[in-house]
């Protein structure tokens, strides 16, 4: 296999670009919009590249990546530091064990897998929290926030048609 | 020589397992990062200068991102004006009417308050300072809830400062850098609240849970509450004053009680931090400044014990006219006799004589009231604070003064001397 192929996959395209545009995407949601008198919904944009980093291909880097994110996170959102980090990094190991199942599936049947991922990620957060305050968090908070953030499978879909093929060593 | 040129040259480690590393490292980080938080304490060496420097940094890009929302909002809420202004104005008149009787209502019991207050020697909170700020982010997640406030420590914020909005309680500041706060609201799954009820005077804890209605947890009377009972802060802990208001109580699906907040009525956009440390901002400082203590006594017969010097009866009935602090009054102090007229008829036992005569002045405030307290706990521990009657019974202690301290310890006085013309009672 030439090694050029492998070059093409550059971390900053691949990792750089959708750190920033979750960075970015989560910071504009932190404006306190309210539509009709209510709250916007605040979706977790990291799980996206949580998923579709461990599609494309093992890395050394993603793990980190998903480290600085959920630590972004907690400072921006003023949550336990730690957290967010670990709820990523509990989405993103088992796609990457499972990683050969999951690859060539159907986009609907990928998109469950999503949201099983992200399911996975704020049962974590829950038991962490638990864990940390001793307190039960809203049932009904979490499950609004995961399903506004297994709505964005698509974004994830389209990370991963883009540069999914971009190593062969791992198609 | 290159790594590669060398043994280790052809060795090759599948990516698989060394992104299984990575993963491991970070996991292990993650982990240990949450270990290390402190997020829940007031400690301000809790938020550390990461979170400072990024509250800084998210100060001025929070004022960028919210500008357009409140503009929008502005103009939202123009259009809408216009639309609805012939109902608005119907509404608005009765409103008018009705407030204008709620107004003659708390006129009226306003001035019977001040009358109280006066003849009862209240005295009253002195108002707490704040600060106004608006709000910039807003985290509304299910494991936080939490806002960055454009005021800081330049304003005199400071961590665990109440944080109050158009209609009542929000939360309290957790995290202060130059020109920007963090506020943890009352939802945040990590928000611990003492409050009352205000009907029952029963205490709860507010504990948030990451949802728009906190709960109610350790309730201490047995089935208090009533579907819309009003829930204050208790003042219980000092965290927050007492008597801020909080919301009302709404019953759970599961039979618990929860409490719909009075802030949610309106958007939190500009909030009022209050300048409260702890309750000594509530008092006279000069009251808790340490005061001189009485000579300690013992049990032991033979020590001497100091008396104080005999006092002309005059003199006596003047002070119990004047009364002062519980040090001051102190019948052990010298040259600072028991007063003989405050004793209650019936009262036989010296501690009691002691508690009485180191009463507060009447409109003394809430220090002086514990330091009197205080002198009531150590004469009814005993010896160190017995007043020189009570030794002067023991074999070889001294006898009492001649007759103003001793006497009305043991043979109170039928007729309390007549107070002051400053200490009575004002006619309603």
């Amino acid at each position: 296999m030439p090694a050029n192929v492998a070059r093409q996959l550059n971390p900053i395209r691949w990792l750089g670009g959708p750190m920033l545009l979750c960075a970015v995407a989560t910071l504009l949601l932190t404006a306190p919009i309210r539509v009709g008198g209510l709250q916007l919904p605040e979706p977790v944009f990291a799980l996206v590249p949580a998923f579709a980093w461990a599609m494309i291909r093992p890395s050394v880097l993603p793990p980190f990546a998903l480290l600085l994110l959920g630590l972004y996170m907690d400072v921006l959102w003023g949550g336990p530091t730690g957290l967010w980090p670990a709820c990523l990094l509990a989405a993103y190991a088992p796609v990457l064990v499972l990683r050969n199942i999951l690859a060539g599936q159907s986009f609907v049947i990928m998109w469950v897998w999503y949201a099983a991922a992200c399911a996975l990620a704020f049962g974590f957060g829950t038991y962490l929290l638990v864990l940390d305050s001793g307190a039960m968090p809203s049932l009904v908070a979490v499950a609004w926030q995961f399903l506004v953030t297994a709505a964005l499978y698509p974004l994830a879909h389209t990370l991963i048609e883009r540069y999914e093929d971009a190593d062969v060593r791992f198609r | 020589m290159s790594l590669r040129d060398g043994p280790f040259g052809t060795l090759k480690v599948p990516l698989t397992w060394t992104a299984a590393v990575a993963l491991i490292v970070a996991v292990v980080a993650a982990l240990a990062f949450l270990l290390g938080d402190r997020r829940e304490t007031l400690r301000a060496s809790a938020y550390d200068q990461v979170r400072r420097a990024a509250d800084s940094v998210t100060r001025p890009v929070g004022e960028g991102l919210s500008a357009p929302v409140r503009w929008v909002g502005g103009v939202g809420d123009y259009i809408g004006s216009y639309i609805d202004a012939a109902g608005e104005n119907r509404r608005l008149k009765i409103q008018v009417a009705q407030d204008n009787q709620w107004r003659d209502e708390a006129l009226r019991l306003r001035e019977e308050n001040a009358r109280y207050r006066a003849l009862m020697g209240v005295k009253t909170d002195p108002p707490i300072p704040m600060v106004f700020a608006r709000t910039l982010t807003d985290a509304r997640g299910p494991f936080s809830n939490t806002r960055l406030a454009d005021a800081g420590s330049d304003k005199g914020v400071i961590e665990g400062n109440p944080v109050l909005a158009e209609h009542g309680l929000v939360g309290r500041v957790t995290g202060v850098a130059p020109g920007v706060s963090r506020i943890m609201m009352l939802t945040d799954t990590e928000s611990r609240t003492p409050v009352m009820i205000a009907r029952t005077n029963a205490r709860a804890i507010l504990t948030g849970d990451g949802g728009p209605t906190p709960k109610l947890a350790y309730l201490r009377s047995h089935d208090p509450l009533v579907e819309g009972d009003r829930v204050t802060t208790s003042g219980d802990g000092g965290v927050y004053p007492r008597g801020l208001p909080v919301g009302v109580v709404v019953k759970d699906l599961d039979g618990g009680w929860r409490v719909a907040l009075d802030s949610d009525a309106s958007p939190i956009d500009y909030v009022q931090i209050l300048l409260f440390h702890d309750f000594s901002q509530l008092i006279a400082k000069a009251s808790l400044e340490p005061k001189t203590l009485p000579t300690a006594m013992t049990e032991e017969p033979t020590a001497a014990t100091p008396v104080p010097p005999p006092v002309k009866p005059q003199a006596g009935a003047t002070a119990a006219a004047k009364p002062t602090t519980g040090a001051a009054a102190s019948p052990s102090a010298p040259g600072k006799p028991a007063k003989p007229g405050e004793a209650r008829p019936g009262e036989a036992k010296p501690s009691a004589a002691k508690l009485t005569t180191s009463k507060p002045a009447r409109d003394a405030t809430g220090a002086a009231r514990i330091d009197a307290g205080a002198h009531a706990d150590r004469a009814r521990q005993g010896a160190s604070a017995k007043p020189a009657a009570d030794a002067a019974h023991k074999p070889g202690g001294k006898p009492p003064p001649k007759p103003p301290a001793a006497a009305p310890l043991h043979k109170p006085t039928p007729k309390p001397p007549k107070p002051a013309p400053d200490q009575e009672a004002a006619p309603f």
